[in-house]
Formats: C-alpha cells, sequence, structure tokens
C-alpha cells in the first residue's frame, strides 16, 4: 500500500487503530525516498538507522494503548537551518557542511515530545537567501511538477520532500516568503504564521525581525495539526509572544459565511501572468459562492515594500552572519598569518555570491554615512506598509491575493539577474514587514504547474485564515492532485 | 549615488571578506542596480513617521537570576575548527 500518499490525519486514524506500524509507515516512505530522491534531490542528510529505532518507539506507545497525539509515529523532515542535535545542519552552506549542532532547536524538541519522527534534512537556499534553491551549494532540487523548473525558494527541498511525497509534512522557515512562494510552485500548503508565534530558538538566524518557522503539509488539517505542536510561548526566545494557543482544527468548519474578504487590488498590476490572476480570481468567486463578503480594498504602500526589504533584510544578515568567523565552528581556511586574513579568507572560501551580495549590500547600508538614507527609512517605510493592514484589518477578516506573480520558472532563467530574482517575491514579502500570517494553498494550474493563493490575516489571526483555507480547499480539491513522476500511473 | 570599486573594496574590509578582481567588479555593478532600486523609497514622505525594528510589543524580556548549568565545554568545542587545551585556537591577535 502506498502509505506515503496519505495526510497525518489519515494516517493517523490507521495507526491508532493499528491498521499499520509506524515502523511499515517509516520504512514505506524511506523506499519512497530511495526511489525518488534521486530525482528530485529535496533531502541534504537521511537518517535512516535512527528514524526507524523511533518508529519502534512510537510502536510501542501505541501497542500499549497509551493515549498518543496525531503526530505520533508519523514521518517528517526538518529544513536544513533548524538545528538537530548530533544530526548536520548546515543551511546548505560550505560554512556550516561540517556542523553538528550541540543542542536541538525548539521545533525540533516539540516535534520529537509530540512522536513526529525525523527522516532527514532539506535543501535549502544558502542561509535562506533566494527564490529558486539555486543557491544551495550542495546541489538543485527539482519542481516534482516539472523537472525543468525550480522549486521555488528558499525551502525548495522543503515543499518538494512533500510534493514528491518523500515526507508526510514538513518545517520551512520564512523572512520573505520562502515558505508560500515555494508551496506555491509545488501544490502544498505553507503557512507562514504571525511573527513570534513559532519559537526561533535553535533556527540558524537570517533576518531576526522577520524569520519564522511555519508547516508545509498536504492539506489545511494537516496544517493546523502542526502548528498545534509548534506554536506557543518559548523563554528560550527573547522575541517569541507571550500568548495562548487555540487548538486550531476548531477553526477547520467549512463555513465562511459572511466572512469578511478583502482583496488589495496593487497585488493584480501589471507583471502578474495572465492565468494566476484568473486561478485567483476563480477562488475569490468560489468564496463568494459559499456566502463570504468580498471586497477590493488598497494596501497604498505595497509597492515600496520590496526595496524596503531588500534593504533590512540585508542589513539584519550582515550582522547575524559576522559570527562565521572560524572560530567556534564552521570551516576555516587553511591559511592564517593574522586573524583579519583569517577572517577574509575563511568567508571568502565558505560562502556563496548570494550570500555575500546580500552581506555586501546589508553592511554597505549600514555604514558611517548611508545609515539614515537607506536603513531608517526603509524602517519608517516598514512601518507604513504595517498600517496599511492594520486599517485592513480593522474591516476584513483576511485579504487573498496570489502566493506569487507566477508559476515555477526554469533552472537558470533569473540567476545572473539578482533584481528579477527578488522580484518573484513581491507579493509575500509585506506580509514579513508587518509580522502578519499568511497560508499559500493550491488554487489550480497552468500548463501543469500549480498556483498558490495566499490568504493573510492580521496578527495571531491563524484561526481564520485556516477557516477560509479549509472551506476553499473542500470546495476546490486541488489538494488532491499529485505531480506524476516516473513509474507512477 | 554611484558606487565605485573602491566603495566596494572599503564594504568588503568592513565585513571581513575577502573578493576576487571578478567578483568586486560583478560587486559594484550589482549594488549600483539595486540601490538605483532602493531610491524609489525617496518618493515617500516619511518626516514623522516612527520607524519600525521590530514588530512586537515586547521590550526587556527578564528572567530571574537563577544560577544553572551551562553546555558541557566538550559540547561546545566539538565543532571547533581548531582547538587546544580545552580552548578555541586563533592566530596571534597582539
Amino acid at each position: 500500500m502506498d502509505l506515503y500518499r496519505l495526510t497525518i490525519h489519515e494516517l493517523h486514524e490507521m495507526l491508532i487503530k493499528k491498521e499499520i506500524s509506524s515502523l511499515e509507515l517509516i520504512k514505506n516512505v524511506i523506499d519512497r525516498i530511495e526511489e525518488t530522491d534521486p530525482k528530485i534531490k529535496a533531502y541534504v542528510t537521511v537518517v535512516k538507522e535512527q528514524s526507524l529505532a523511533k518508529a519502534q518507539e512510537a510502536d510501542d506507545l501505541i501497542s500499549r494503548g497509551e493515549n498518543v497525539g496525531p503526530l505520533t509515529g508519523i514521518p517528517m523532515a526538518l529544513k536544513d537551518n533548524m538545528c538537530t542535535e548530533g544530526i548536520p545542519t548546515t543551511c546548505s552552506s560550505q560554512i556550516l557542511k561540517n556542523f553538528v549542532p550541540p543542542y536541538d532547536a525548539t521545533v525540533t524538541r516539540r516535534l520529537s515530545d509530540e512522536g513526529a519522527i525525523l527522516l532527514g534534512k532539506l535543501n535549502m537556499d544558502e542561509f535562506a537567501m533566494g527564490s529558486s534553491t539555486e543557491n544551495s551549494a550542495f546541489f538543485h532540487t527539482r519542481n516534482p511538477w516539472n523537472t525543468d523548473c525550480v522549486p521555488g525558494g528558499s525551502s525548495g527541498g522543503v515543499v518538494a520532500a512533500v510534493a514528491a511525497d518523500e515526507a508526510v509534512f514538513t518545517l520551512g522557515s520564512d523572512t520573505g516568503g520562502s515558505i508560500r512562494q515555494p508551496a506555491s510552485f509545488c501544490g502544498v500548503v505553507g503557512l507562514k504564521p504571525t511573527y513570534g508565534y513559532v519559537s526561533r530558538y535553535g533556527l540558524i538566524a537570517f533576518a531576526s525581525s522577520l524569520d519564522q518557522i511555519g508547516p508545509v503539509t498536504k492539506d489545511v488539517t494537516d496544517c493546523a495539526l502542526v502548528l498545534n505542536a509548534i506554536a506557543g510561548h518559548d523563554p528560550k526566545d527573547s522575541t517569541s509572544a507571550d500568548v495562548q494557543v487555540p487548538d486550531f482544527t476548531k477553526y477547520l468548519t467549512g463555513d465562511v459565511e459572511g466572512m469578511k474578504i478583502g482583496i488589495p487590488k496593487e497585488y493584480f498590476a501589471e507583471g502578474i501572468q495572465p492565468e494566476v490572476k484568473d486561478a485567483v480570481m476563480t477562488a475569490v468567486q468560489q468564496f463568494a459562492d459559499l456566502g463570504a463578503e468580498v471586497e477590493e480594498v488598497s494596501l497604498p504602500h505595497t509597492e515600496y515594500a520590496l526595496p524596503a526589504y531588500y534593504i533590512i533584510a540585508p542589513a539584519e544578515c550582515s550582522s547575524n552572519l559576522a559570527r562565521y568567523d572560524g572560530v567556534r565552528y564552521g570551516h576555516r581556511t587553511e591559511e592564517s598569518e593574522d586573524i583579519v586574513t583569517m577572517f577574509k579568507k575563511t568567508r571568502y572560501e565558505g560562502f556563496g555570491q548570494e550570500v555575500k551580495r546580500r552581506i555586501m549590500l546589508g553592511t554597505y547600508a549600514l555604514s558611517s554615512g548611508y545609515y539614515d538614507a537607506y536603513y531608517l527609512k526603509a524602517l519608517k517605510v516598514r512601518t507604513l506598509i504595517k498600517e496599511d493592514f492594520d486599517r485592513a484589518f480593522e474591516k476584513y477578516d483576511v485579504l487573498i491575493s496570489p502566493a506569487s506573480p507566477s508559476t515555477a520558472f526554469k533552472f537558470g532563467e533569473k540567476l545572473n539577474d539578482p533584481l528579477a530574482m527578488y522580484m518573484s517575491d513581491t507579493m509575500t514579502i509585506p506580509i514579513n514587514l508587518a509580522g502578519i500570517p499568511g497560508i499559500s494553498v493550491p488554487c489550480g494550474f497552468a500548463q501543469g504547474l500549480p498556483i498558490g493563493l495566499q490568504i493573510m490575516g492580521k496578527a495571531f489571526g491563524e484561526g481564520n485564515i485556516l477557516k477560509a483555507a479549509y472551506a476553499y480547499e473542500q470546495v476546490a480539491g486541488f489538494y488532491r492532485q499529485k505531480p506524476n513522476l516516473t513509474g507512477e500511473e | 549615488m554611484a558606487i565605485s570599486v573602491k566603495d566596494v573594496e572599503h564594504v568588503a574590509l568592513l565585513a571581513r571578506l575577502e573578493l576576487s578582481d571578478e567578483e568586486k567588479n560583478m560587486y559594484t555593478e550589482q549594488l549600483n542596480t539595486i540601490l538605483g532600486y532602493m531610491e524609489k523609497l525617496k518618493e515617500l514622505d516619511t518626516a514623522g513617521v516612527p520607524p519600525t525594528a521590530h514588530v512586537l510589543p515586547i521590550h526587556n524580556v527578564l528572567r530571574e537570576d537563577v544560577e544553572r548549568p551551562s553546555m558541557d565545554r566538550e559540547k561546545v568545542l566539538q565543532n571547533a575548527p581548531y582547538r587546544e587545551d580545552g580552548q578555541f585556537r586563533v592566530p596571534k591577535i597582539v
């Protein structure tokens, strides 16, 4: 039986009814990885023996009749920027190629406490900087729907693994769209929670005021189940929000009657692929048919989000990545006659071009004489962008847009034009600047490539997002479609 | 505001990055293009707008000052590329 095709909630039912064992399930998914991953290349590391041992533990719990949660015995994988004690965590970078964390990230610990079973670590753009996963220092991950196309990024391995059924669910991180844009490109469900909702302890930092961890799943129900497990206050993260976490499955009612939905017109401006616009507008009509009240709204500062982001994120990255100096961990150059030369050579050898580009950009924006003109200006524009959303959410429960202006592009298409690459995140970046949550759910196809619908909510409004996403998913049904990988019918 | 190769060299030193000549030329060109695009922000009047460095209203998160064990020295050193006598080894600094 092809267990690897099923969702968390389907597998949980089968596990607790003892129709299957976790060991059987893990073996089935590992077989799938061994068969499919040479083509997709989602995984940087697979921990086969460890996952089989953990499956045995999960089966023991279930057979003793213990009251187990929905993630017990379920195989999952993590983006390779989340620390896993004793298992390499590389950020897909040469500089961390041999780094083995001495501790677990809080999300790693929480999933492990819930009984979820780690299969391995997933490829990404180096240090999560990129929109296509072509910036991985190791290899390219391929889009399961069309292997000539990128999976999106930076969480490319994270979404490709779920789309290709090489993991039941995964966790990604999202700084400017790195969960939602690739989820859209690969036709899976990807949520960026409210900033501070999920602990960043043990997430290797890119831009600390923007980074957030979130689930990538096969459907919205699974998304709610994983969010239940990972959201909540963590004393180890001083930016963690101290708020109550509801049971998100309670929002999966299918009822959006009377829900107020805003359609931000700036997200449908020129530059958007016509099929993407059509698919999203069809979805909007379906919401109206379900009884939601749909209206156009304006977020006037949208066009300033991208330039503001590409000052703020590189500025924070240049500061965060100063720690890679070849002293405490990571790569260190062989030749080191003095300390400054050692730092410079270590970083020259260890970082790839996009990472160096952003360190340069950020260092420049923060340097003496340019701080006010660039960094401070960008922070002020960030306030204006956040206020646009605050005003909109006084009136609307959720906002709807595409998750990306286009479907997946081909390898190499944007690699030598950084600005064109940055543009593929125009729909997702404003959400990170405002700190609010957003989800991408599949809403159609163009030339066989998936299109993603983005639903945004106010801070800590994940409940409304999941409510809308679930109602839509049940009516639209695109989540049931799978890519046709060779050897399958 | 055009960025010269000299500016790129200065920023690279601040960032402790060695760059090849080819990279210096490439980054000079690309930083000019990217920063040219950033000029768009100047269209907005932001006089009187407070900056947002952080979206959550959290300030000075404190905990009780209680003694507790730190990470084992061996674990702290396990990833060090060079070590000696239980310490990180670096080139001569002064």
